[in-house]
């Protein structure tokens, strides 16, 4: 019963807000009605509506699906400071990073299935009912690992918030082990995904130890750069005050995982290119194009502009520590990420095909759909939850009994005379 | 009325459509996903795939009888969307074989008649806007070394190193195959080709990432595929270091009179969009002790087709006597596909 007002307090909170916050909500809706039509018309007409073809099978939607792994994991940047080093600005708002990871995680699925050629027959992936290629199958870890993330966030975050909305003290005991077991979980998520793409000899450019530590290093520099900018519109926008220690924290992990990931990257790229086998076809088709084919020749230096520019700046103490420049470095980390881990890493990894053919993918608009779609519904929810989480945590939304119930109202009647 | 009336208009589909909503006590209604998806298609006949087809187990799960009731419902529906006696046929794999396929690279004139015979035998997807090939035929550049290709400058100017050749020129062979080649005669004066299709590798890769095991290998070394179990998420073409697989991208399209009504469950019955196919070793002919469409049309007998376990079979001379090689041997997938030369 105090569950269920739980429930229903928080979505009233999560839906309250000013004309800002509506005109942002609809604003969302307009581009997840979009991908309602998009998934429609992929699901009557098979993905034929896709650019994909026999030689790009994998594309848009699995590289943005890879990113956003990337940011799911990256939560942990905010919950393994708050509880291993006990970082007190970061404590006091570990929750928020926590519904940033399962807007990321529900996203990631999101893209999954839209990836799929049958999502009507998903069901033959769970265990019992259908079959699970465990331990041999890649993708079938990466749907555990992903699903128990979201779990595990989800108990974590919300046992906390119903905790503090009913008034009750939390039980260490049960709830100690879910935030520790998450942060090593939050490691396996993005290590997964880049095994999943990252053991198949038959795709040189992914094959290579490097991928998943290149993953985790560019996953924590886009993460806590969105998380950066979403806490601090949290603190714009709401009442929950955020201290700037928080922000100077994830700011230097942004900085330091970027110039790993820089250093990871410069490696590989010597790596393939100065023996330039033909294993290093893909790279170079990223880096220079071939033969005329070099769609993806500007978006590889863009990207490497954005996070190389981003690095410097961040560098300089007295931008990483201006809140009002921040935010637009970490827009860049992360947009210069989005593109070196999307589509600069998913598409030169199947071009050229195992017989060496190159073929240009743009996607399609079925495609931009679909994916911004899914992104707006990953901002939808999560302004949802952030609202919720920070009435919850202010104490503006707390379980009341019958009796405390009258009392309220009768101040308000009170007041009203 | 009859539901599969073979010349249908638009009012047609309607009302077929809507027999199928009244009628919907009879099929048992799928799950909503399942509902939705059938319901969107835009070919009616497809809405005869019926709850207990969308709910089947995987094939190799199935007890023998279950197996029989999925072939004949596939037989019933097929008979109908086609308009002709189609069997589906589910025979297992024969004890003490293993097939093989050896091929003369030396032979091979590049006419790709095994491409056509293989799209007409398998029923495979046709025309302009889908058209799905098992085999690819390369064709290759021959190595030349003339005085006019040679460089006199060195390698490369500006590095200063010299190391023989011309990195510039295509001196030797060159890597890069293509396999849309038309040429008015075959073959042609300066190139060869290299047909390349499914390996039927022993340790292969396909299987090992298919999340649902809708893809696995038999005992007689073929590695099949049941296309009703596939969930489309494409970890097998990205697998595959020979590009064998294809990937249903729209609903096939599979004219009724070419339609080969002689399948087999796990080779060449027709497909459904969304699902990956590729090379059975014409399962349906071999296993009934055929040899493959390909080796059958091949003009100059480039293709060798045999049981690897039967001392006395062609494959094995072939395999004992000739130049034999494997394709990229280096990743450990032991193809059952050789190439040779004389």
């Amino acid at each position: 019963m105090r569950f269920l007002q739980f429930v229903v307090d928080y979505l009233k909170a999560g839906f309250t807000g000013g004309i800002l916050f509506w005109l942002w909500m609809l604003f969302l809706l307009f581009f997840i009605m979009l991908w309602g039509y998009g998934e429609y018309v992929q699901i009557a007409n098979g993905m034929i509506v896709t650019n994909l073809n026999d030689q790009v099978s994998w594309g848009f939607y699995l590289a943005n699906f890879v990113f956003m792994v990337g940011v799911a994991a990256a939560a942990v940047t905010v919950v393994f400071p708050a509880y291993v080093y006990k970082h007190k600005e970061l404590h006091r708002i570990v929750v928020l990073g926590e519904m940033i990871a399962i807007a990321a995680v529900v996203m990631c699925l999101l893209f999954v299935i839209a990836h799929m050629g049958r999502p009507d027959r998903l069901w033959h992936l769970l265990p019992v009912i259908g079959i699970f290629n465990f331990p041999h199958a890649m993708l079938t870890w990466d749907v555990i690992v992903l699903n128990g993330y979201l779990l595990l966030n989800i108990i974590g975050g919300y046992y906390y918030l119903y905790k503090k909305y009913s008034g009750g003290e939390i039980n260490k005991s049960f709830y100690l082990p879910v935030v520790y077991i998450a942060i090593v979980w939050a490691l396996s998520i993005h290590t997964v995904t880049a095994f999943l793409i990252n053991t198949m000899p038959a795709r040189p450019m992914w094959f290579h130890s490097m991928m998943p530590i290149k993953f985790i290093t560019t996953a924590f520099a886009a993460g806590p750069s969105l998380i950066i900018v979403v806490f601090l519109l949290v603190r714009r926008f709401t009442p929950m005050k955020i201290a700037d220690e928080a922000f100077h924290l994830l700011s230097q992990i942004v900085v330091w995982c970027l110039g790993i990931a820089l250093f990871l990257t410069m490696s590989e790229i010597v790596t393939e290119l100065y023996p330039a086998t033909e294993h290093s076809l893909g790279l170079q088709y990223l880096m220079f194009g071939h033969n005329g084919l070099n769609s993806l020749v500007p978006f590889f230096w863009t990207a490497l502009s954005l996070m190389v520019g981003s690095f410097i700046l961040l560098l300089i103490p007295r931008i990483r520590k201006n809140l009002t420049l921040l935010p637009f470095v970490c827009i860049a980390a992360f947009v210069g990420i989005w593109i070196e881990k999307g589509m600069g890493l998913m598409l030169p990894g199947v071009i050229p095909t195992p017989v060496g053919e190159f073929a240009e993918y743009t996607p399609s608009h079925i495609e931009l759909m679909v994916v911004g779609g899914i992104w707006a519904i990953g901002f939808f929810l999560l302004t949802f939850m952030l609202k919720g989480a920070v009435a919850v945590l202010q104490g503006e939304v707390r379980y009341r009994t019958e009796t405390s119930k009258q009392a309220v109202s009768e101040q308000q009647a009170e007041a009203a005379t | 009325m009859p539901k599969q009336d073979s010349s249908k208009t638009k009012d047609n589909k309607l009302t077929s459509r809507r027999d199928f909503l009244r009628s919907a006590g009879n099929y048992t209604v799928a799950s909503l996903s399942g509902a939705a998806m059938l319901l969107s298609d835009p070919k009616p006949a497809k809405a005869n795939v019926t709850w207990e087809e969308h709910f089947q187990k995987n094939y190799r799960l199935m007890t023998d009888e279950e197996k029989q009731e999925a072939i004949e419902r596939l037989e019933t529906r097929y008979s109908e969307e086609y308009g002709k006696q189609v069997t589906v046929d589910g025979t297992p794999s024969i004890e003490g074989v293993l097939f093989g396929y050896a091929l003369n690279i030396q032979k091979c004139i590049g006419c790709r008649r095994c491409v056509k015979a293989c799209v007409a035998e398998n029923n495979q997807s046709r025309g302009d806007e889908q058209q799905i090939e098992w085999i690819r035929v390369l064709r290759m550049e021959k190595g030349k070394f003339s005085e006019a290709d040679r460089d006199q400058h060195g390698y490369p100017e500006s590095f200063g190193v010299q190391v023989g050749g011309n990195a510039y020129k295509p001196a030797g062979v060159v890597l890069e195959g293509q396999h849309y080649y038309e040429p008015e005669q075959v073959p042609e004066k300066d190139a060869f080709y290299f047909p390349m299709q499914c390996m039927q590798c022993e340790k292969p890769p396909c299987v090992k990432v298919c999340p649902v095991r809708t893809t696995y290998r038999d005992p007689d070394g073929i590695v099949v595929i049941d296309y009703n179990w596939c969930i489309g998420c494409r970890m097998c073409i990205g697998a595959c270091p020979y590009w064998a697989r294809r990937f249903n991208w729209g609903e096939p399209n599979l004219p009724k009179e070419e339609m080969n009504p002689v399948t087999h469950y796990l080779g060449n019955r027709p497909r459904m969009k969304g699902v990956v196919e590729k090379c059975s070793f014409c399962v349906q002919r071999t296993r009934k002790g055929r040899w493959t469409a390909c080796v059958e049309v091949c003009p100059v007998g480039a293709r060798k087709f045999g049981n690897l376990l039967d001392p006395n079979s062609e494959i094995r001379k072939v395999l004992a006597k000739k130049k034999v090689f494997r394709l990229r041997a280096d990743l450990n997938t032991y193809p059952k596909f050789f190439y040779y030369m004389d």
